[in-house]
């Protein structure tokens, strides 16, 4: 094996623990460790940008870099924790699939995502092409955290951390996207981030809850009505 | 360098013998002051098993022979083990017959032997421990066999030795497999050596001891070779840890006598710093309800799949 140069050893050191973070975020049941483990996953986002910046000089990585810090590691959190206390919901319940059983289909995850990612990183030409299937699982993982959560907060730091792996993806893969592409996700997210908030409020105003499958039945007040005058 | 091989083998199995008690004194001892009680002697391991192997022998009248054998089938598979590890010397005599795979062979053989022996007698705590430890046994050990899977696909070779000299000469970078094998290794040696989040080792509480409940009815000789099997069973399971994370200081076949004598007092530092750890970890944690278990080993599992997976993609 070749001596593998130390930042590119910290790279991959990065990529390996989002790869556990998004684990992390698959078993958690608490909703305040899950946006710090949010958080944490931005920071780590920011150490590899910062890495790979001052690897390739390439100056507009350190814009990025910025943008990763002041929304993914401070903005975002911050608005999320101003959400949970005001919502008071710190536990999500029982998930769809047991904790052990989650873990089990992340792993199987895992290995689809890297067999997947093999023509890619075949194709790329950067030096960190090895991580993108390490992007694309924890992309997926994100889609997995989604699925199995009931709570409308858990969910939205799924997709949260599913846009950290877009953009882990697009750096390992091509040295990051076009500057303008990355401010207009970053605007998205945040306005997506702004806008769910005000429906966490409707939603819980409708049902007194954000159990997401109160929203499964598309029937309008016929179906429910019954149900509520029996209380 | 016939002898030196013979050497090196006998000084690991008598080292072995001799050290695994006094490394469980020292985990009690330092668990003992960070928990402010009066530390019991180092030494009180040794004057347990001498006291035991002085008394005379009850055994429950429904025994069957297999009783009176378990004891010696779990101590010897203990021994045999501790002469595969390489803790002091690469350089072993047994390890042309036995890899690491075998090396987990022959602590599942003692796990059956052992719950067969407390299934034997009939009474219910016996066998409530047998499942107990069977339920962990069998979740523990495809996570140990993940680990020794990584540091062997790193080294290309499944001979613990050729491990350890693999990876303690290659140079010094940052493995995220072997970081995250280590603390899936750490789990399962928590586990399968029944210490504190999954059980705890000085409790006689029925309800909770997994551990404890097989021996129940083992008295003198029989008793003090389980525990003295047990002592050996958590200094294999810190020199395992040693061969494949820590590997700096272990002497091989060019070093001759003197790398070998001067890996004892290493091994012995190593063995402090772990046991020590060790008490730090268990006096922090607290002990999981049983139906968690399997949660706490598959995050082993998954641990060392994850080093697996990370090896295998990044090469690293």
């Amino acid at each position: 094996m070749t001596p593998v140069s130390f930042d590119l050893q910290l790279l991959n050191l990065c990529a390996a623990l989002l790869l556990l973070l998004s684990f992390a975020m698959l078993a958690q049941r608490r909703i305040v460790t899950l946006v710090n483990l949010l958080a944490l996953q931005g920071a780590l986002l920011l150490a590899a940008t910062l890495l790979l910046a001052w690897r390739t000089q390439q100056h507009h990585l350190y814009i990025s870099a910025a943008l990763t810090l002041a929304l993914k590691v401070i903005l975002l959190p911050w608005l999320l924790h101003r959400l949970i206390r005001r919502l008071q919901v710190y536990r999500d319940t029982e998930p769809l699939l047991n904790i052990p059983g989650t873990l089990l289909i992340g792993v199987l995850v895992v290995v689809f995502s890297f067999g997947l990612a093999q023509p890619i990183s075949a194709l790329a030409s950067t030096a960190t092409r090895s991580a993108i299937g390490i992007a694309v699982a924890v992309v997926l993982l994100s889609f997995v955290t989604m699925i199995n959560r009931r709570k409308a907060m858990s969910q939205v730091v799924g997709f949260l951390s599913m846009e950290n792996g877009l953009f882990f993806g697009a750096m390992s893969a091509t040295y990051g996207m076009p500057m303008i592409v990355e401010l207009g996700v970053g605007l998205d997210v945040l306005v997506a981030v702004l806008v769910l908030g005000v429906f966490f409020f409707q939603i819980r105003e409708q049902f007194d809850s954000l159990d997401l499958h109160h929203l499964e039945a598309l029937k309008e007040p016929s179906s429910t009505r019954p149900a509520a005058e029996d209380r | 360098m016939k002898l030196l091989e013979v050497l090196t083998q006998l000084i690991e199995i008598i080292a072995a013998l001799a050290v695994a008690p006094v490394f469980l004194g020292w985990v009690n001892q330092c668990r003992a002051w960070l928990q402010n009680r009066s530390a019991p002697s180092l030494l009180l391991p040794y004057r347990n098993i001498r006291k035991l192997f002085h008394k005379d022998a009850v055994i429950a009248t429904n025994a069957s022979p297999l009783f009176r054998l378990a004891p010696y089938i779990v101590f010897g598979a203990m021994v045999t083990a501790a002469g595969i590890i390489p803790s002091m010397g690469t350089d072993l005599l047994f390890t042309n017959a036995a890899d690491a795979i075998a090396l987990v062979g022959l602590f599942a053989t003692a796990r059956v032997f052992i719950s067969l022996a407390a299934m034997d007698i009939g009474t219910a705590f016996g066998s409530l421990g047998a499942r107990r430890e069977m339920m962990v046994g069998f979740l523990a050990e495809p996570a140990l066999l993940m680990v020794v899977f990584v540091a062997s696909l790193i080294s290309a070779t499944t001979a613990l030795p050729a491990i350890t000299e693999s990876l303690g000469t290659r140079d010094l970078g940052l493995y995220p497999s072997l970081a995250f094998t280590a603390v899936a290794f750490t789990m399962v040696l928590l586990a399968e050596n029944a210490r504190i989040p999954i059980d705890n080792p000085s409790t006689h509480l029925e309800l909770t001891m997994i551990h404890e409940a097989m021996l129940l009815e083992y008295s003198a000789r029989h008793l003090a070779l389980m525990e003295w099997a047990s002592a050996l069973k958590l200094f294999n399971y810190a020199t395992i840890g040693f061969a494949l994370f820590v590997p700096w200081g272990v002497s091989t076949a060019e070093g001759g006598p003197a790398a070998l004598m001067a890996s004892v007092p290493l091994l012995l530092a190593k063995l402090a710093i772990a046991g020590a750890a060790l008490a730090v970890l268990e006096t922090l944690s607290a002990k999981l309800r049983v139906f968690r278990a399997p949660e706490f080993l598959a995050m082993a599992f998954l641990l060392a799949v994850l080093g697996l997976l990370v090896h295998l993609l990044l090469g690293a």
